[in-house]
């Protein structure tokens, strides 16, 4: 069997996985938080942090609730990191540098998972499994939370939940409960996937232990450590919470993290798992499972087009080196091949993961910018969790937007107006990463210090650069290996990325659901744009291959376009 | 050959020059004259102050790359290229303006026309039962004013006196004088307007300089021009991506330093890219298309009295159409001739064709006319029957006929109402036959009016039958509400009649639904619950009581011959008062959101190719693969920038006209609409500039010392 074949085979296997897992879990996603019921588990929760999971919530109460645990959360997982020192169960490791601690605070809670520390080297069992791997959950959670204000937002009209004297249409304008939304996430989807996920994983061979470090071996001006830990559990929730964070420096490429060719299937399937089975709980909560899969075609033409292109730069290519290992062979696994390190590599990078079983950096310069550029999308296809479905959804308003207008009709999306309030929050939106992206690498590539972290000149020391921000700001977490952003400077401006292109966004997403809701939806016609066809979704992938393309061209060809077409 | 024709003596030249004229008189109206980019020239200048350039922030960026690069230029200017990308930024600017100029100066003639109708007409007020004459500017809310032949009607009104024809051609355009009265539907008079007979009293409705002559003025030349929700909404979108597109060229210099192409992105180049990317096609030509959009209701002679109300017509999801006048023709017309069981179809034709002679009604016409295709009978005139007298229709008698003299003995023919005729015939004696009642009454069920033909002659009195008459449905009306049906819009239409009629006429219409016997209540009922629905609706009317209903419509479209308060009720008038023109009203709505929307698609979609031209232009030098991206393979990099700038700058001229006629628009479904327009003008403007920038590249290189 070729290697190109062998991958042709793997992709198969992967949609066909995806393809069954989608209806069952999409439409348990749209119980979970359509349902009216509580757990008893989860009463104990809201009565512990005094919530009243029941209050439908406006999306200014909404936005309180989200930036408030967000904020508690950085602010925990930094005195952790600060006081590792003086903890238990921390391997000896000192505390965490304010930095970096600071950076590594905003970058879980951002659900972005950019490490600027190698875990085996610098965190205890206690900051992994307390607070890396908590908020790998709940920063999954909330971005989940928010795509279902979305969603609602689209679903509900304004007579609907309205108490009011006399039944008034006046709406509440409420999107759902921010705490109920949390908890359930957690608990009723994020936890039991995990359970199962982890023993698959264990069985392939990823470790389970509370165990020390062992010293293996000894080499020349050193010696060999391994680490033991809960990895397992960490890996799972960081593949299917699109998080990303390694327990290890070398992430998804470790045998402890990843030990064969189907652990790195299964962690793709992981990765891709929710965010396209959201696109069945959207079309349900709206009514319209077709509407769901125009959404889903987007977001799968997207992937597969970038597998396609990414395959393309890697098996091809000329010289000795090439020939001999069949393609790029440099930065990928043999264990993996070209094949599989290249969906991985897609689907991390399209998906806000971030988490990586090959080296970036070491791909051809094309492929190098194919990852690039599918982060500079804006992590909607399929994209994060919760964050995909979001910006997707975004985008597709900007899109109806402007081809709406062909079909003679002021544009509307499932039946609400995009007026001008719902114009202005989705450009505002469109606004935030490329603004700290390009804003970012400019002031980097500007001062003196920063160049230093470099370890490549020339086009790819740019792309060392532009990786970092594109990756910070869009929350994906992925690193262009070379660059050294243990840094005061890029610990504190890739931290303030991630965190602005988390919550920034959200505010926008929230005012737009608020705004949403409290709209009546108008009934389709013959006259209405066919959201659910075809068509649309070919104009929805043209608009934002467009829109990232324009705001992106000129750096990508600084960067991998210039180390690409160099050969 | 123009000289072997002039040479020629036996022809006569001065024949040939009118039809050599030709062509050029032909354009005008509504199409775009090139002379009018001329023309419009000064005005164009003018707007380029910086507080009318920011109403556009695409525009507005613009307009300071080109003092950014005139500058440059001005302190560098042995520096061709800087002169060349600077004048073409201007150009871009004023070209913009242009747009905007020739679209508002189209208004302007109207307007101009409009402005002589309003001379200062002097009042005759009425005070305390004395007249004193005023200026028409001193009018106030509520006085009396007289006007009599000849007289100009010095402000808006209603008619609370008396009987008028007046001459409303200055407004309407229709040289034929209407009636106005006091009282009912027709006593709303517009200032402006002449008294052609009689006197009446007229009530002033509003203060001076706001009446409904000044605000078309107004309207027309785009002074009270806002914009529109959704042209406010495509311009923050715009914004958005001019932003977007100012950061990644500003953060681009930074990068070139690093890659060490600083000399190749000076400001000038770096501006010329700017102004590529921003959408400016667009930006220039929105307002234009918004004047434009208005323009063409003026042509229709419908005045809206905001744009917003243009736009909500776009987005009509039921059209409310009353019957009469829309639906069917305004009169109903004899259909069929239905003999009593003594008589022949050929007699009965005849004496309806006699006793309708002397009704001039639209029906009693519609009965000879109908008697000369049926039976061939030719309409006889008054004078060729001799000893007739005449018996002319009236409201009171509800009959016409004559009484003739034929060969000694008296004929006397009656035709008309029901009722009327059966106590006619009762009071001459005569028997009444069944089937004459029967048929009427079948008649009336199947929605049609009966009227029974009745004769007095030697055998004495008697019905000889019935006439048919029916509603008939405008032609073409059928396919019209199919093709809306197409494009989603639900019609219903409204009557009085009662519901057996209008089910009738509904079904053979095809319009969708109907309101019968409908009140003001009734209408304004199913508009609420049409719009509690999510529906926008439009309708039309013209009396009082339809004041609420055109009030609560989404489009409400008041006919000119209607009341003041129906007027102002509106948020349209439609001077022909025709109401069949809801159905264009919609199409122009839906035409104006198309233009607006294809010419986005269009400028978003031309920056690719500028990518192509510019960024090997710059980066070339530095990273010799990236001449790999220049696929039109362009002459120089001068040559490369500039092309693209002279690209972006023609496209708006050469757009100009669509912008102003707008985007052709056939009724079809939505989905064929897209897949057309994103044919066109998506897939067209990713292609269209990397044939133009090659064509302009192909030129600059001729020019020795550049190429």
């Amino acid at each position: 069997m070729t290697p190109f074949l062998a991958a042709v085979l793997q992709l198969v296997a992967l949609i066909g996985a995806l393809a069954l897992a989608y209806r069952p879990l999409g439409d348990h996603m749209a119980r979970v938080y359509s349902s009216d019921r509580h757990l008893r588990v989860e009463r104990w929760m809201y009565r512990a942090i005094g919530a009243d999971p029941d209050a439908d919530m406006r999306w200014p109460a909404y936005l309180r609730g989200v930036l408030a645990f967000s904020a508690a959360g950085v602010l925990f997982l930094y005195l952790l990191q600060r006081l590792q020192g003086s903890l238990p169960g921390s391997l000896g490791f000192s505390s965490i540098d304010p930095d970096q601690a600071f950076n590594t605070a905003a970058s879980f809670v951002s659900n972005t998972n950019w490490q600027s520390y190698s875990g085996e080297q610098a965190m205890g069992h206690v900051v992994q499994t307390a607070g890396l791997a908590v908020q790998n959950f709940v920063s999954a959670a909330v971005g989940m939370a928010v795509a279902m204000t979305l969603v609602r937002g689209f679903a509900r009209t304004r007579a609907q939940g309205s108490t009011g004297l006399g039944g008034a249409p006046h709406g509440t304008g409420g999107l759902g409960n921010f705490w109920a939304d949390l908890v359930r996430g957690v608990l009723r989807i994020l936890l039991p996937i995990s359970v199962v996920g982890a023993l698959v994983l264990v069985a392939c061979g990823a470790i389970q232990n509370f165990a020390g470090i062992h010293e293996v071996g000894r080499f020349t001006g050193g010696s060999q450590q391994w680490n033991g830990g809960a990895v397992a559990s960490q890996e799972v929730i960081k593949e299917l919470g699109t998080n990303g964070g390694g327990y290890f420096n070398a992430n998804s490429s470790h045998p402890f993290e990843n030990p064969n060719g189907f652990s790195n299937l299964f962690e793709i399937f992981l990765i891709l798992l929710i965010p396209f089975a959201l696109t069945r709980t959207f079309g349900r909560m709206v009514g319209s499972v077709r509407q769901g899969y125009a959404v889903l075609a987007t977001m799968v033409g997207i992937w597969i087009g970038f597998v396609l292109l990414m395959w393309a730069t890697e098996f091809a290519g000329h010289g000795p080196a090439f020939e001999a290992a069949g393609g790029a062979m440099e930065g990928k696994e043999t264990r993996f091949g070209i094949g599989a390190s290249s969906i991985f590599a897609v689907s991390t990078t399209l998906t806000s993961t971030g988490a990586v079983d090959s080296f970036h950096s070491s791909y051809t310069g094309l492929g190098g910018g194919i990852a690039m550029l599918g982060m500079q999308l804006g992590e909607i296809a399929p994209g994060g969790v919760g964050s995909g479905l979001y910006g997707m959804l975004i985008m597709a308003i900007i899109a109806v937007f402007i081809a709406g207008l062909m079909v003679g009709r002021t544009p509307e999306y499932l039946g609400k107006k995009i007026g001008t309030r719902e114009i202005k929050l989705a450009a505002c939106y469109l606004l935030v990463t490329p603004a700290l992206v390009l804003c970012f690498t400019a002031a980097a590539m500007s001062l003196d210090t920063p160049a230093h972290s470099m370890t490549n000149s020339g086009a790819h020391g740019f792309s060392e650069v532009l990786y970092a921000y594109t990756s910070g700001a869009n929350n994906n977490g992925s690193a262009f290996a070379g660059l050294n952003a243990d840094t005061q400077w890029f610990n504190t401006t890739i931290g303030l990325a991630m965190l602005l292109g988390r919550f920034v966004p959200m505010v926008f997403v929230l005012a737009l659901a608020g705004s949403l809701a409290q709209q009546r939806p108008i009934p389709a016609t013959a006259g209405t744009l066919r959201t659910e066809k075809p068509l649309f979704t070919g104009l929805l992938v043209g608009v934002i291959m467009i829109v990232a393309g324009l705001t992106y061209f000129p750096a990508l060809a600084l960067g991998p376009l210039a180390e690409g077409l160099a050969a | 050959m123009s000289s072997t024709d002039s040479a020629t003596p036996t022809r006569a030249p001065h024949r040939d020059l009118p039809t050599g004229r030709g062509p050029e008189r032909r354009v005008g109206g509504g199409l775009f004259d090139p002379g009018q980019l001329l023309t419009s020239l000064p005005d164009a200048l003018g707007k380029l102050h910086p507080r009318v350039m920011i109403k556009s922030p695409v525009m507005f960026v613009v307009l300071v790359g080109s003092v950014l690069t005139t500058a440059l230029a001005v302190k560098d200017p042995g520096n061709w290229f800087g002169w060349a990308i600077t004048g073409w930024l201007w150009l871009t600017t004023i070209f913009a303006n242009l747009a905007e100029a020739v679209a508002e100066g189209r208004g302007k003639a109207q307007a101009d026309t409009l402005r002589r109708a309003k001379t200062d007409a002097v009042a005759r007020r009425l005070s305390g039962g004395t007249e004193e004459q005023v200026p028409g500017a001193e009018l106030r809310v509520g006085d009396l004013v007289v006007c009599e032949a000849g007289d100009i009607i010095p402000g808006d009104g209603d008619v609370v006196e008396g009987v008028a024809s007046v001459d409303e051609s200055a407004i309407t355009g229709e040289s034929a004088p209407v009636i106005r009265e006091s009282g009912g539907d027709r006593s709303a008079v517009t200032g402006g307007t002449k008294v052609l007979s009689d006197r009446i009293v007229v009530k002033v409705t509003t203060k001076p300089g706001e009446s409904f002559i000044d605000r078309m003025i107004n309207l027309v030349e785009g002074a009270a021009r806002q914009k529109t929700p959704n042209e406010t909404a495509l311009n923050i979108l715009l914004a958005s991506l001019t932003i977007i597109f100012l950061l990644a060229v500003v953060t681009l210099k930074p990068f070139a330093i690093y890659a060490g192409a600083d000399d190749q992105t000076s400001l000038i180049v770096l501006s010329a890219l700017l102004v590529c990317l921003i959408p400016t096609t667009i930006g220039a030509l929105l307002s234009a298309i918004g004047i434009a959009g208005m323009d063409r209701l003026v042509q229709r002679n419908v005045l809206a009295m905001s744009g917003r109300a243009v736009e909500a017509a776009g987005d009509v999801s039921t059209l409310l159409l009353d019957k009469t006048g829309t639906v069917t023709l305004g009169n109903r017309q004899a259909a069929e001739f239905v003999p009593v069981t003594a008589t022949t179809a050929a007699e009965l034709a005849d004496a309806a064709q006699l006793s309708s002679l002397a009704d001039e009604t639209p029906e009693g016409r519609s009965i000879v006319v109908l008697a000369k295709e049926q039976y061939g009978l030719r309409e006889r005139h008054a004078g060729e029957l001799e000893h007739a007298e005449w018996v002319p229709f009236t409201a009171r008698t509800r009959m016409s006929g004559v009484d003739l003299t034929e060969d000694g003995t008296a004929r006397k023919v009656r035709k008309g109402a029901t009722g009327a005729v059966l106590a006619w015939v009762r009071e001459h004696g005569g028997a009444l036959a069944d089937d004459a009642e029967g048929t009427a009454n079948a008649i009336s069920q199947a929605g049609g009016t009966p009227l029974l033909v009745a004769v007095e002659d030697g055998k004495g009195a008697r019905v000889l039958g019935v006439v048919h008459l029916k509603d008939v449905v405008k032609e073409g009306m059928r396919e019209r509400f199919e093709e809306l049906r197409r494009m989603g819009i639900k019609t219903v239409m409204i009557t009085g009649d009662n519901p057996l009629t209008a089910r009738a006429i509904a079904e053979e219409a095809g319009v969708d639904d109907f309101l019968a016997e409908a009140t003001p209540e009734d209408k304004m009922a199913l508009i609420k619950r049409e719009q509690a629905g999510g529906k926008l609706v439009a309708m039309t009317g013209d009396g009082t009581n339809d004041a609420p209903a055109l009030a609560q419509a989404d489009v409400g479209v008041a006919m000119n011959t209607g009341t003041s308060a129906a007027k102002e009720a509106g948020n349209m008038v439609d001077l022909d008062s025709n109401p069949t023109k809801l159905i264009e009203i919609v199409e122009i709505g839906k035409q104006l959101l198309i233009t607006r929307g294809a010419l986005t698609t269009f400028s978003i979609a031309n920056d690719v190719a500028k990518y192509f031209a510019i960024i090997p232009a710059m980066f070339a030098v530095a990273y010799p693969g990236l001449d790999k991206l220049n696929i039109m393979n362009l002459s120089s990099p001068e040559s490369a920038i500039l092309s693209a700038v002279i690209f972006n700058a023609l496209i708006i001229v050469a757009l100009v006209p669509l912008a102003l006629k707008g985007v052709r628009y056939r009724p079809m479904s939505a989905d064929r609409m897209l897949r057309r327009n994103l044919g066109i003008y998506g897939l067209g403007g990713l292609v269209a500039p990397f044939l133009g920038i090659k064509l302009i590249d192909l030129l600059i290189s001729l020019i020795p010392g550049i190429g």
